[in-house]
């Protein structure tokens, strides 16, 4: 089952041009709220139990099946200790594609596709969030919302996520 | 309809690059690797122009050309016999043989174009 | 004609020819390396010295058509050498071949560099063959009747005549007859004479003739002529004059630029007139059906030539392509038989007959497609002739290679990553195996040694032996090397297990390290290497006879034939080859070793017990040994007993890449795609049985 990806509604002042490289899905981890840049995001799925992979850490559940590609599914509530990792009807899988290579990460839910103007992205200041902050680009704001937002190719193919090979942990 | 022309020769690439320039300029092309081949082909359609290699396996383009003349469809179709540009020895066997006239090796495309329009238009 | 220059090409880019040519010149050469090194100089077959002109001729033309200036002198030279050889001219000898040889070489060289842009030959080594080549043309004698190209000719001109009752016109015939022992003699018809057909009438028709004229081509000169002529005829009525002085042809331009004026570049025998492109309404003699007759593909031995009109070059990606959709339809076939199993078979008999017909015609197609990818041995065994000739020499030993079954089919991708295994076990035995020819005979062994090549199919597997009969392999050395080494070894092992003992890293019992082999970085390779194809080595060997080694590989990369198991919720395939029984243990086979773990006996033997929940780190649903399966494992590590909760069943599964969007999983060798569409992981036995193995070292 996949869930359709919600047209974005263009929270910033008309006049803005909505370039693809300004729109970013928004998801939730815990309560905490981020974006990513939709150009890596390939598809969003719900949450299958995955194949395990043998002596590997905790946070990467295994692999899937994804068309007749063989996806590892890495949990972010697990990684960065956020929330409860529960897998119920819920549970959502973004399908990424990042540095050539599809990957998957589970989060609490998915919420929309927003459009960011210039203005509405301020640098982060240097607080220790959930994870490290250099794969914080920036924080937005929308309305009352604040987004952290995440450079997701770095953060994936960091040795830290032992994805790749070479990957120390 | 358009004029077809057969080119025989043992190399693919001399071939390749002979029917991408004739068929550039409108012509049909029709590839043989052998004179055996050659011959084959000549016989199972209508070529307008033969221009042939002489060393090649199986049936070297002398013995086609003469073979060809053989033939009642191929008596007076032009035939060209590529030689190196030394070899009168060459010349003499391939008019012996029948051929209407020949084609000096190496050619590059330009020259290619320029005789065989001289000699099928 | 300059590459990618267009003007002057006709607007043609004939650079998008020049791959083309690269790889059919390669071809050339390989076939012109394989009949040089078959040549027997005392007998050669004309068809084969043949066949090596035309390889040469053939790249010196196409390196002329694009451009290519020193591939086109280099291959000159040859083609003129090789000229005078195959017209019997010139004797074959063992230092002419190894001169076309070292030429091959170079020209190999050359054209790989033109593809891929690395750095050529130098042009004095170009310049230095070109000479040596050159040096086999130095005694050539005076002209004969083949035209010998880069010889200096004279055109001159006799007339004939007048002729009266004591000198015939006919008498002229038998003069010109012995003048072609000077050269090539034509006679030159009147002008006023109509060519019907063919020029070179003879036949005097009414009019009485004057004169005969004739031309002749030599490389006598003028006065020599003369002087032979005199001999002929009467001096009065002969009149020898030339016509064109012979050009210094040390330069025969190989590669001709043509300069103005196409007259150079072409010709006709012929009116123009006659010519279609002049005539208005040409008549062109059309054949109504134009069907292409379809030729029965010539047979070939192992050096290809470059054309062959039943056969198409495809891309080599593009056959990985199909056989991956292949393979995905054979997954969607299976996840649909999975999915009918559910439904009652005599309700739906229909769609299971359907079933099973796709089944079949899956299979097929698989088999079609990867039959694609398939190539002979001999593309791997070709290059060994060489190898062992220029090994053999420089090692002063005297070698005989024998190949068979070079007709065995092998994956495209294994004939690649096979060669150089092959290739240093072959070095091996010329430089350790084989003994020098005066050690063999102080053996009472014959003189020269042998090496056999031998590929040949075994079930779903191809097996390919590399086999000397030299001194064999040394028990007593291998042991005291790897005692010296601090190795866990006894005397009691078996001679199996002394063998692989060569496999190990930094393993080698030679005296002197060559340069050849010696340095022990090989064998360990090789048996990783063959591993990672997923196959495996065996040597066997006895003392002053011989070795063999034996690599034994699955057929194709992609297909395995798996068995699979269950532990807890997890399904794993285990490759079909590794596995030799599996079986439920009796509680009296089972017994501990403290502190090492597990064993069971099968017949007489005892082996490591490992678990396979344990290896992946989950939980198993069996924990008793006797309620569980024991799967017997072997490879060439040893035998080691798996223990898993279940057998599933056997299946042909389609290996996935875990490593394209994951990484390298140490136990895993892949992935494959279930009928239910989940995952499972297949196995590296070799890992496992490498595994258990350390924990049970060999020692007594």
């Amino acid at each position: 089952m996949m869930l359709q990806q919600n047209e974005a509604k263009a929270a910033a002042p008309a006049g803005v041009a909505a370039g693809q490289a300004n729109e970013f899905l928004t998801f939730r981890l815990g309560t905490e709220e981020y974006g990513i840049e939709i150009l890596k995001v390939q598809e969003i799925r719900s949450y299958e139990t995955p194949t395990t992979i043998a002596n590997s850490p905790s946070f990467i559940k295994g692999v899937v099946n994804l068309r007749g590609t063989i996806v590892p599914i890495v949990d972010m509530r697990i990684k960065f200790n956020v929330g409860s990792a529960e897998y119920n009807a819920f549970t959502v899988v973004i399908i990424l594609n990042v540095a050539g290579r599809v990957v998957g990460m589970v989060v609490d839910s998915v919420s929309d596709v927003i459009t960011l103007a210039g203005e509405q992205i301020r640098p982060s200041p240097d607080f220790s969030a959930s994870f490290d902050t250099q794969y914080i680009t920036g924080l937005g704001t929308v309305e009352q919302r604040m987004l952290i937002l995440i450079d997701i190719e770095k953060l994936m193919m960091s040795a830290d996520m032992a994805l790749v090979d070479g990957a120390v942990h | 309809m358009a004029k077809t022309v057969l080119t025989v020769d043992d190399s693919a690439s001399i071939r390749q690059m002979v029917s991408f320039t004739l068929k550039g300029a409108g012509y049909s092309v029709i590839e043989a690797g052998d004179g055996v081949e050659g011959l084959e082909k000549a016989k199972a359609s209508s070529v307008n122009l033969v221009l042939t290699d002489h060393n090649m396996p199986k049936m070297d383009g002398i013995t086609l050309t003469r073979t060809l003349r053989g033939l009642t469809q191929y008596a007076s179709v032009p035939i060209l016999v590529l030689t190196t540009e030394s070899s009168d020895e060459m010349k003499a066997k391939g008019k012996a043989a029948g051929a209407t006239g020949w084609m000096v090796k190496p050619f590059d495309p330009t020259k290619l174009l320029n005789i065989v329009k001289k000699v099928i238009g | 004609m300059s590459r990618g220059d267009e003007a002057a090409s006709g607007g043609v880019d004939l650079s998008q020819f020049h791959q083309v040519f690269f790889d059919e010149a390669l071809e050339h050469l390989g076939g012109m390396e394989a009949l040089l090194l078959n040549l027997d100089t005392a007998t050669a077959d004309s068809e084969e010295l043949n066949a090596i002109f035309r390889a040469a001729h053939s790249i010196k033309g196409g390196a002329a058509t694009f451009g290519f200036k020193d591939i086109t002198d280099l291959t000159h030279e040859m083609e003129t050498v090789f000229d005078r050889v195959r017209n019997n001219q010139m004797a074959l000898s063992t230092d002419l071949v190894n001169a076309f040889l070292a030429s091959g070489d170079t020209l190999k060289s050359m054209l790989a560099a033109r593809r891929d842009g690395g750095e050529s030959v130098s042009a004095e080594a170009v310049k230095a063959l070109c000479v040596r080549l050159r040096a086999f043309l130095e005694p050539a004698a005076g002209g004969s009747a083949a035209a010998a190209r880069p010889v200096a000719r004279n055109v001159l001109e006799l007339v004939f005549g007048p002729f009266d009752k004591s000198f015939s016109p006919e008498s002229v015939d038998g003069i010109v007859a012995d003048l072609k022992d000077f050269g090539k003699v034509e006679e030159i018809v009147a002008a006023e004479a109509k060519p019907k057909g063919k020029g070179k009438s003879k036949s005097a028709k009414a009019k009485p003739v004057k004169e005969r004229r004739f031309r002749i081509v030599t490389e006598v000169s003028e006065s020599d002529l003369t002087d032979a002529i005199t001999f002929m005829a009467d001096p009065k009525r002969v009149k020898v004059s030339l016509v064109e002085a012979a050009a210094p042809a040390a330069e025969a331009a190989p590669a001709p630029q043509p300069q103005a004026g196409e007259d150079k570049e072409f010709g006709l025998f012929v009116e123009a007139s006659s010519l279609p492109a002049n005539q208005p309404a040409s008549a062109a003699e059309a054949k109504a059906d134009a069907k292409v007759i379809e030729l029965k593909a010539g047979a070939k031995s192992g050096g290809a030539q470059a054309s062959d009109a039943t056969s198409i070059r495809v891309s080599v990606p593009k056959v990985d392509q199909l056989i991956n959709l292949v393979g995905e339809l054979v997954i969607t076939q299976a996840m649909l038989a999975q999915t009918a199993s559910k439904s009652d078979p005599v309700l739906y008999e229909a769609l299971f007959n359907g079933l099973a017909t796709l089944q079949r015609n899956t299979r097929d197609l698989q088999e079609a497609a990867m039959s694609i990818r398939m190539m002979p041995m001999s593309f791997a065994f070709s290059r060994f002739p060489r190898v062992v000739r220029d090994v053999a020499a420089k090692l002063g030993k005297e070698v005989d290679l024998h190949t068979i079954g070079e007709g065995t089919e092998l994956d495209k991708g294994l004939i690649e990553r096979i060669v150089d295994p092959l290739t240093h076990l072959v070095r091996n035995s010329l430089d350790h195996g084989l003994e020098s020819p005066e050690e063999r005979v102080a053996k009472g062994k014959v003189r020269k040694g042998t090496i056999t090549l031998r590929a040949y199919h075994q079930g779903g597997a191809i097996v390919i032996e590399v086999s000397d009969d030299g001194r064999g392999l040394r028990r007593d050395k291998i042991l005291s090397k790897a005692k010296e080494r601090g190795m866990a070894v006894s005397d009691s092992m078996t001679d199996q297990e002394i063998w692989s003992l060569i496999f190990e890293a930094g393993f080698s019992t030679a005296d002197v390290v060559t340069d050849v082999s010696g340095r022990g970085v090989g064998m360990d390779v090789v048996r990783r290497n063959i591993q990672e194809m997923g196959g495996r080595v065996e040597i066997e060997s006895t003392a002053d006879v011989g070795t063999r080694i034996s690599i034994k590989l699955p057929l194709t990369l992609a297909i395995l034939d798996g068995m699979s198991v269950r532990v807890g919720r997890e399904i794993f395939i285990i490759p079909l080859g590794y596995i030799s029984e599996s079986l439920q243990p009796k509680a009296e086979a089972m017994s501990t070793i403290a502190g090492k773990g597990n064993v069971v006996s099968v017949r007489g033997d005892y082996l490591p017990v490992v678990s396979l929940a344990d290896i992946v780190g989950i939980e198993g649903d069996v924990q008793n040994y006797q309620q569980g399966i024991l799967v017997i494992l072997e490879s060439e590590g040893g035998k080691t007993a798996l223990f898993v909760d279940d057998l599933v069943g056997q299946h042909q599964v389609v290996i996935k890449s875990l490593e394209s969007n994951y990484r390298k999983v140490a136990g895993v060798s892949g992935a494959t795609i279930m009928g239910d569409g989940r995952v499972a992981m297949i196995l590296d036995v070799a890992h496992v049985v490498g595994l258990t193995h350390s924990r049970f070292p060999k020692a007594a």
